[in-house]
């Protein structure tokens, strides 16, 4: 298990640990399964393209899951997460094939908060094929 | 049409209590990729200071989002569903949820906004445990997205 983290060790500007997640539609099954969430849109083609989509998408709740990844592994402890938000600019498109998709994602100690509290803000970038998928991804960790 | 903004605040009754199952947790966590032991692991997370294995921060979703069936339901809203895509999501924790939790959630309107045709509703979840103790806030803002021809 990581060690907690903290506050000390962490300074504006620190980069977190990336991830790459790849995403298949067996990964949005089970997603949906776990979640509850069984919109068609997420893995039902025909469905998807009546509504309007290019394909099958992933639940953005699975993206968000994905990006918070990054920060609870780097905090050491997943309970250290005080405030998650973020803003859903752009589906990522899960194809039929081998490949699937793959979410990428990035970030960064944007701002010591409060050293009282021992707080930062971290932002996180989020991207999938070439483009950001999350927008105003920000998580407030409370650090040892 | 637009969404009346007079439905701001109104306060549905609190859900049935969610309970939190150790088993729950694991298979949320599988299928998110994750193998943090404080989720899988009841020992390592009581070593972390929690009295059981918690949840991943946006499991909560899973509670707060079936909640919100009460609004996207409501009949004198009349959301059109088939419109509604879900436009952010914020989360405030007091605390992580933990298995053995007995979750019950109050859900409101926080916020109706029009912008360029399509309506923005923000829907508040506050969970609260057995004790009446609070755990975690979601803001779910939704865009139900212009008619065609509107």
């Amino acid at each position: 298990m990581a060690a907690r983290l903290t506050y000390d060790e962490v300074e504006v500007g620190t980069e977190l640990p990336p991830l790459s997640v790849p995403v298949s539609r067996a990964t949005l099954v089970r997603y949906a399964g776990a979640s509850g969430d069984f919109n068609p849109i997420h893995w039902n083609e025909r469905f998807a393209r009546e509504v309007g989509l290019p394909d099958v998408i992933a639940h953005g709740m699975f993206t968000m899951a994905s990006a918070a990844r990054v920060v609870t592994a780097w905090a050491g402890d997943p309970g250290a997460v005080v405030e998650y938000g973020v803003r859903f600019t752009k589906p990522v498109v899960v194809p039929d094939d081998d490949k699937g998709a793959l979410i990428e994602i990035t970030g960064k100690v944007a701002a010591r908060l409060d050293d009282e509290a021992r707080t930062v803000r971290v932002d996180l970038t989020v991207t999938a094929a070439g483009q950001k998928v999350l927008g105003m991804s920000r998580a407030v960790v409370r650090l040892a | 049409m637009p969404l009346d903004p007079s439905f701001v605040g109104r306060t549905y009754p609190p859900t049935a209590p969610y309970e939190v199952g150790r088993e729950k947790i694991r298979e949320f966590a599988e299928a998110i990729g994750e193998t943090d032991p404080a989720y899988l692991d009841p020992e390592a997370a009581r070593a972390l200071g929690h009295p059981d294995v918690i949840a991943p921060p946006t499991f909560p979703f899973a509670i707060t989002y079936r909640a919100a069936a009460q609004v996207v339901e409501d009949p004198e809203l009349k959301l059109d569903f088939s419109r509604v895509v879900h436009g952010d999501q914020k989360f405030t924790y007091t605390r992580p949820v933990a298995a053995g939790d007995l979750l019950s959630v109050t859900v409101s309107i926080e916020s109706v906004k029009s912008m360029a045709g399509n309506d923005l509703i923000t829907v508040r979840g506050e969970v609260y445990d057995a004790d009446g103790a609070h755990v975690v806030t979601s803001m779910m803002m939704l865009v139900v997205r212009a008619a065609e021809g509107e």
